[in-house]
């Protein structure tokens, strides 16, 4: 094999590597790019829809879909109430975000967040409401600690698998998210049910309760959630650990030659993934809902894998996604009442985004942004890699 | 073409080139990587246009707008890489895009097939239009490709280093059918680092150095020598003085070594091998007779499925690539692209991908920028790897750039063994003297150095001692200095069925 001549368009990546370091100002452009288009994208698609509803509706208003975001944004970030509330809803997304994220990085396509978090929620739930008698420094730590745990006993089934058996993790994890429903339901309804309840139901977790620090809502687990973005920034990017799961995924072939050992590290990172995913279903249990339901249902682990996406895969990026989710979660009430607009109208434009972001192609085209100018979208090849591409 | 000029941001890629070419002539385009021949060619062929200069066709100056534009003008040309579909036969490849039709519904295709043989035998080949290119080997397929530039009527065909990925027999014959293209009057710019292939095929040699034209000369006027310093700007020393070695105790002692592919297949049979500190012991061999596999278990990836290794009297069989890296055993990677470098890495964490986790560039779990980036530093300057920035993505560094990266990396520190499989392939001549001049240093300083390589010149230029492995076996140990390289072709070719092995096994320590 020989090299091609070198041409100053002929780089896949981009010449300089951001990651480690703060980038340019024209670096942040070129990064944050596409995602930002996408969202745009994402929004003008909503606006449409919204548009042509209304025409079959009869209730035709060309300004619709500017009053309605201009609701939604005021609802998310117009007082102070409404950037709690933003920030409490994105509060799991970014940890979820930071599951996939982890798992981007190690060329893993981690679709088991919403299992690991289920999970990890059931783990709080039930180690809560069994040490809700005890003083609330030893209760607190010990729910969210076995959310943790138990997270990441539910990311480290599909490593192992995938290490020792080469069983892929797209399959098992999504297999694994079927499991972990089926497990809530019969550990609610049975050994986890609470005594003398009338529904299907823990039993409330009353010490283990995360205190409240701002708002009405404003729990601890917010904390723990910005808390963990400069952690995961600080793991990936200034540990030898973080080094190794980067070159795993960058090359696991290289890897193996610098004497890592990829099997290892893709362990470690899915129940690393795992434990960020329970940790942000015990963040809720504990925080908000205070005992868990058999019929328990959230989209956050699948929202989490946009999140990830429109984040690039990056802890700041991921920051920003899961706000951006959060605000549309927070303003969508809003929205409704006062453009009559249905807050339905937020998973359509999540969808799009996602969409945009996955076409990129699309989207590159439109801006007409070549290849070689923008920075590859690493974490886009490991989703079409990981979908039983030819690598 | 005619005062050529391309400038890219930072850099001129063609600096008032002129080449012409006549018609029926092979023109070899010579320069080493990044020297601007792509980016000549890609003018022509309308992938770029240039800043300044024209281009003539049969003396009629013409702007060439695009490939399609090239190929209706007789223009065309054969990638380095191919561009063909695995899936389709022979004859789907040639006609895509240009499909004839027998009506506005169907192709013709016993039109096509019937002028696809025709085309074939008229440069002394037989085509079955119907095959598929995935069955191909990599020589037939680089025909169909030929066929489909002529198929397009061209008069002027572009080859991109035709021969990197061919065998020396391969190449014997895609050259008769470049012979023959010439005589019917096709032109031909063949372009190639190879010095010796080009003194062989072409009626005129162009050189270009960093964007221009440094000379120009036919085959019987000159010498690689001479090729060689043109290229490069200075002389180079196409064989590097090895001088004297002064080899001391075994370091390396492989006995009776069994390893397996992928496949559980046992390719190494009982191999034993012994390499003594500062000597350089070469393996010759065609690729594929169990190499990749004996230098996968030295290092640690593979498993031996028998035998013994030791290092300097140790037992180091089965021990892990970490192990044996802390250890002092070295490698250089025979695909830096997989195994040698993470590209979209930049050259400062390239640098430390084995060491990541040592003093001083870790302590503990945290990684120690400033140490890290010290070393890139130290790297980039000590072997001349010529980049804008330690920060920079080892992806963008030329071929031989990224070579010196990996070269600079696994000669660090002091080293018991260092392992080098094909150090030099693919790169350009300068860098093969640089990276020999570096490892015979290194022999000097008494590593025990085993170079494996496919090119039996770099063996017998390189090593003290040399083995010629042959189907998992090492058919023969033989002095380099006195070896006589026919015997060790045929060696490296048949295993050796003869009175060779004898002499061989005599010269043999």
């Amino acid at each position: 094999m020989t090299e091609p001549d070198r041409t100053p368009a002929a780089g896949r990546t981009s010449g300089r590597a951001w990651r480690g370091r703060i980038p340019s100002p024209g670096g942040i452009v070129r990064i944050a790019l596409i995602p930002v288009a996408s969202v745009v994208a994402g929004l003008l698609v909503g606006g449409v829809i919204m548009l042509l509803s209304s025409l079959a509706t009869g209730g035709f208003n060309i300004a619709l879909p500017l009053v309605a975001y201009s609701s939604l944004f005021t609802a998310a970030f117009g007082s102070i109430n409404g950037i709690f509330f933003t920030l409490i809803s994105a509060t799991p997304l970014i940890l979820g975000g930071l599951a996939v994220g982890i798992g981007f990085k190690a060329g893993l396509f981690n679709i088991g967040a919403q299992g690991q978090y289920l999970i990890g929620a059931l783990g709080a739930a039930g180690v809560g409401a069994a040490v809700s008698g005890a003083p609330a420094v030893a209760a607190i730590p010990v729910a969210l600690l076995a959310g943790a745990a138990c997270g990441a006993a539910w990311g480290f089934i599909p490593g192992a698998l995938k290490a020792w058996t080469g069983a892929h993790e797209v399959v098992t994890t999504i297999m694994l998210n079927f499991i972990a429903s089926a497990v809530i339901a019969y550990l609610v309804t049975g050994p986890l049910l609470a005594p003398g309840a009338s529904f299907a139901q823990t039993g409330p977790v009353g010490n283990a309760e995360l205190p409240i620090l701002f708002g009405s809502q404003g729990h601890l687990g917010v904390l723990i959630a910005l808390a963990a973005v400069p952690a995961t920034w600080w793991l990936l990017w200034k540990s030898t650990l973080g080094f190794e799961i980067r070159t795993v995924g960058a090359n696991p072939d290289a890897a193996r030659y610098a004497g890592m050992r990829p099997a290892v590290i893709t362990i470690l990172t899915l129940s690393l993934c795992g434990m960020l995913a329970g940790l942000a279903g015990a963040g809720q249990i504990l925080g908000i809902t205070h005992f868990m339901q058999a019929s328990y249902g959230t989209a956050i682990g699948f929202d989490s894998i946009s999140v990830a996406l429109i984040g690039r895969a990056h802890p700041v990026g991921i920051l920003f996604g899961a706000l951006l989710f959060g605000a549309m979660r927070a303003g969508s009430g809003l929205m409704q009442i006062s453009a009559g607009v249905p807050s339905e109208i937020i998973d359509v434009i999540q969808a799009s985004i996602l969409l945009f972001l996955a076409a990129d192609v699309l989207v590159r085209r439109l801006l007409r942004v070549r290849r070689a100018e923008g920075v590859e979208l690493e974490e886009l090849q490991t989703v079409s890699r990981t979908y039983g591409g030819t690598h | 073409m005619r005062g050529i000029t391309k400038r890219y941001p930072g850099v001129v890629a063609n600096d008032q080139i002129d080449l012409d070419v006549r018609p029926g002539e092979i023109h070899a385009l010579l320069g080493e990587n990044g020297a601007g021949k792509s980016t000549l060619m890609n003018i022509l062929y309308g992938l770029a246009a240039p800043d300044a200069g024209e281009i003539r066709l049969g003396g009629k100056p013409v702007t060439i707008d695009g490939p399609a534009d090239a190929i209706a003008r007789g223009i065309s040309m054969v990638h380095q890489h191919f561009m063909l579909v695995p899936v389709l036969s022979i004859a789907e490849n040639i006609l895509l895009g240009e499909e004839p039709m027998a009506n506005p519904v169907f192709l013709d295709r016993a039109a096509a097939h019937s002028r696809i043989r025709a085309l074939g035998h008229t440069f002394g080949f037989d085509v079955d239009p119907e095959l598929k290119v995935g069955s191909l080997s990599v020589g037939w397929q680089q025909r169909v490709e030929i066929l489909k530039a002529l198929y397009r009527n061209a008069n002027i065909l572009v080859l991109d280093e035709p021969t990197a990925v061919l065998t020396p027999q391969e190449t014997t014959e895609i050259f008769s059918v470049l012979r023959r293209l010439a005589q019917e009057g096709t032109s031909i710019i063949f372009i190639s680092h190879k010095l010796y292939e080009v003194l062989e095929i072409a009626d005129r040699i162009t050189v270009i150095r960093r964007g221009r034209v440094v000379g120009s000369r036919t085959p019987s006027e000159t010498t690689e020598d001479e090729l060689a310093a043109m290229m490069v700007g200075r002389g180079v020393q196409l064989v590097v003085e090895r001088g004297e070695s002064h080899p001391g105790e075994p370091m390396l002692q492989v006995d009776e070594l069994h390893v397996g592919d992928d496949k559980g297949r046992e390719v190494v049979h009982g191999l034993s091998v012994e390499v003594r500190r500062g000597e350089i012991f070469g393996i010759a061999g065609v690729v594929g007779n169990g190499q990749d596999e004996l230098v996968e278990a030295l290092v640690g990836l593979r498993r031996p499925l028998g035998g013994r290794v030791r290092l300097d009297g140790r037992d180091i069989t089965g021990m892990s690539p970490r192990r044996l890296h802390r250890m002092g055993i070295a490698v250089v990677p025979a695909d830096r692209h997989r195994f040698g470098l993470v590209l979209s890495f930049p050259i400062t964490d390239n640098c430390v991908l084995n060491d990541y986790a040592e003093p001083p560039y870790a302590r503990g779990m945290v990684r120690s920028e400033e140490a890290i980036r010290e070393r890139a530093r130290e790297a980039v300057s000590a072997f001349d790897i010529r980049t804008h920035s330690i920060d920079a993505v080892a992806g963008t560094l030329s071929g031989g750039n990224q070579q010196k990266l990996v070269v600079a990396r696994e000669f660090e520190g002091n080293l018991r063994l260092l392992i080098l499989d094909q150090p030099t392939r693919g790169l350009d001549v300068g860098s093969i003297e640089f990276i020999h001049r570096q490892a015979i240093a290194k022999r000097d300083d008494g590593t025990a150095i085993l170079l494996v390589s496919a090119e039996l010149d770099e063996v017998l230029e390189l090593s003290d001692r040399v083995g010629v492995m042959y189907r998992g076996r090492m058919v023969a140990v033989v002095d380099a200095r006195s070896a006589n390289r026919e015997d060790i072709g045929l060696l490296m070719a048949t295993g050796g069925k003869t009175d060779v092995i004898a002499d061989a096994a005599e010269a043999a320590p």
